[in-house]
């Protein structure tokens, strides 16, 4: 047992939890609830849902047509469309029934994904493996197309499956989505949905048309979890499963640890939900024995270990790192 | 000027005097026609059940006046409130009644949504004050305003298009704040402010669009006496600027002082209408507010014995009748049973 070890290995793993895509399609989802939740106060809980509608327009359009472009095009309308049609019906009621419909839509994309009746399109429970719609996107990639490149001691391929190229790539959006919501929120559009977020009559007697706003805030945060779908499954590859209520509340922890209602929120919760997933997987690996735990329990513990810290989380820090305490989300 | 500034509207009494005078002449009965209407309703009902909380025939409210709507609780006032501002839908006439009807500057405003209805210039507030708490003053006042395109989505990420208005929005915020004594607030969260300031926050708010008319819910609720003052001279300088106010209130030293026709509302209808020194006299609306025992001395035991005695003895009478029949259904459940066993 060597500590010099553990922290060269501690260490490396946050570098490669920070370089990641999955983490950089987190983020990009995070924003998208940001919008939902933080700032108009719509509580989606099928966030998951926006990122599978996406994963599934991107990657089943591209296996067929080997169009990049056009797999994209799909993955967004696909988003749009599912937000009209959760938000329409319920957008006029109470908060609550969006709530529950979101979850529920979330949870029915992801079973219809699962059915074997559909495995032709989407691979049923197996999914769709990443090679089936990659190959278009590598091909745009200016990098070398074979060949693995190493900094330090991270060593990806250049193009191929989980590279550099598409490392870049997230990133880059990561950046473009942060502008995005930045812009948005601070423009009069944003202060509309903050005020529609605090009281929605109180709005509406102003002479805003709060159900308009309420729809746009739903399509644009569910456009922002569809890109997030499409970079998550370039990296990995599409299963329903891998996309359901759990990720959209690891997406609330993210969105939360880092402070609803601010604009790099997202981006430094996500960081710290990751880092510490890390932590706690490394350093319980070391430091407890594996008669205690087994290599397999240590994901479990950690998930528990989780769970309380976003309750204590939601109880003593409710603004969250970023978040200013006197604009909460939740709560009064 | 800009063209948020009000335009002088010819047809509108700035004099307060020629405004009395032309109300003087006017039947003090409920629904009595005035000779300058800016609103119009016409047989509006709402039932909750079996109630009806607003059934209105007819309801004139004439331009350039601070009209008062006053009733007991439970008359219907802020139901009527939400009806006229398409925040309540008013029930389908029933048979061969008419049907709703209700015009706001000659534009009907039937089945219109709340939104529509404010940018038709009919601004209201709430009894229970709606400052949004987690926003700065400034942003709240800014939000009042209808004159903003950047809250377009197509606009919005693209500031230097809306940012010009932003300034002069800004601007004219800044101006009413300064009259209703909140600019040294307006970086601070409006929830940070106490309950008078919040209303006239509120007010402040509602005024951004320069309405025709603004309906205030209960301004006074819950505002320190201090305050009240104030809150008052706004009111009538409203009036005076070109805004005609309808509000609802309990406060009758309010209404009297700062109103130029009372309205009177008590289950759903309206009973009196009239100047505020006469409607105060009028034998219904001291009957609705009051109650026909006002007069007569509670503490004395003529009346309440009267009263009371006979009431209790017929509660008596009807409590032994109830509990007869719960010991008998009683019974018949436990022979019942018996004949299970």
């Amino acid at each position: 047992m060597d500590i010099g070890f553990y922290f060269t290995n501690l260490f490396t793993d946050f570098g490669s939890t920070i370089l990641s895509v999955i983490t950089a399609s987190y983020v990009i989802a995070a924003i998208g609830l940001n919008i939902h939740f933080g700032f108009t106060g719509l509580l989606n809980i099928g966030q998951a849902g926006f990122m599978l509608i996406g994963a599934y327009g991107f990657a089943i359009t591209v296996r067929f047509t080997q169009n990049f472009w056009l797999g994209v095009v799909v993955a967004l309308v696909g988003a749009v469309l599912f937000a009209l049609a959760l938000g329409l019906p319920t957008l006029k009621l109470r908060g609550d029934y969006l709530a529950i419909v979101t979850i529920a839509a979330a949870e029915i994309v992801r079973l219809i994904g699962d059915n074997q009746l559909l495995a032709p399109f989407t691979g049923g429970t197996f999914g769709i493996p990443g090679s089936a719609f990659s190959k278009p996107f590598a091909a745009l990639s200016p990098l070398p197309q074979i060949g693995l490149f190493q900094i330090g001691p991270y060593n990806y391929p250049f193009t191929e499956g989980d590279s550099w190229w598409l490392r870049i790539v997230a990133w880059s959006l990561v950046a473009v989505c942060i502008a995005i919501s930045f812009l948005l929120v601070r423009s009069p559009w944003g202060r509309v949905l903050r005020g529609i977020r605090e009281d929605e009559d109180a709005v509406r007697s102003l002479g805003k048309n709060v159900t308009v706003y309420k729809t746009q805030s739903l399509v644009i945060g569910g456009l922002f979890g569809a890109v997030a779908g499409i970079v998550n499954v370039l990296a990995t590859s599409v299963s329903a499963d891998a996309m359901g209520r759990t990720l959209t509340f690891e997406l609330y922890t993210c969105l939360l640890l880092g402070g609803a209602a601010t604009v790099f929120g997202p981006l430094l919760g996500t960081f710290l939900y990751w880092l510490v997933l890390v932590f706690l997987r490394d350093s319980i690996g070391f430091w407890v024995p594996s008669s205690v735990l087994s290599q397999q329990q240590i994901p479990q513990v950690t998930w528990i270990v989780v769970g309380i810290g976003l309750m204590l989380l939601v109880i003593f820090r409710p603004q969250g790192i970023l978040g200013n305490k006197k604009e909460l989300a939740f709560g009064d | 000027m800009t063209d948020n500034q009000k335009l002088i509207d010819p047809d509108y009494d700035y004099d307060r005097a020629e405004l009395r005078k032309k109300l003087g002449a006017v039947d003090e009965l409920p629904g009595s026609a005035k000779p300058n209407p800016i609103l119009t309703v016409d047989s509006i009902t709402r039932r909750f059940g079996g109630i009806a909380a607003v059934d209105v025939d007819h309801l004139e409210v004439q331009k350039g006046s601070i009209t008062a709507l006053i009733g007991p609780n439970g008359a219907g006032k802020t139901t009527f409130f939400n009806l006229l501002t398409g925040f309540d839908i008013p029930d389908k006439p029933q048979g061969g009644a008419a049907k709703p009807r209700w015009e706001f500057q000659g534009r009907s405003l039937v089945s219109t949504s709340a939104y529509k209805v404010a940018r038709t210039g009919m601004v209201r507030t709430f009894q229970l004050t709606k400052a949004l708490s987690a926003m700065t003053v400034m942003d709240n006042m800014l939000l009042g305003s209808q004159q903003q395109t950047g809250e377009l989505l197509s606009r919005s990420a693209i500031w230097p298009i809306w940012r010009g208005k932003e300034k002069v929005i800004r601007a004219q915020a800044e101006e009413l704040l300064d009259r209703f004594k909140l600019l040294e607030k307006k970086d601070d969260y409006a929830g940070s402010l106490s309950g008078g300031q919040r209303k006239l926050l509120e007010m402040a708010r509602a005024l951004m669009s320069n309405p025709a008319m603004i309906m205030l819910d209960e301004p006074m609720a819950g505002v320190n006496p201090a305050l009240t003052q104030s809150l008052l001279g706004h009111i009538q300088n409203l009036r005076d600027t070109g805004t005609t106010v309808l509000f609802v209130e309990h406060d009758m030293h309010m209404v009297r002082f700062i109103s130029d026709w009372v309205v009177v509302m008590a289950e759903g209808k309206l009973v009196a209408e009239g100047r505020p020194g006469n409607v105060m006299q009028n034998q219904a609306v001291i009957d609705a507010y009051l109650g026909s025992h006002h007069d007569q001395d509670l503490g004395d035991d003529a009346v309440l014995n009267e009263d009371f005695d006979t009431a209790i003895a017929e509660e008596d009478v009807e409590l032994a009748k109830a509990e007869e029949a719960v010991e008998a259904y009683a019974e018949s459940v436990r022979e019942k049973e018996g004949d299970g066993d």
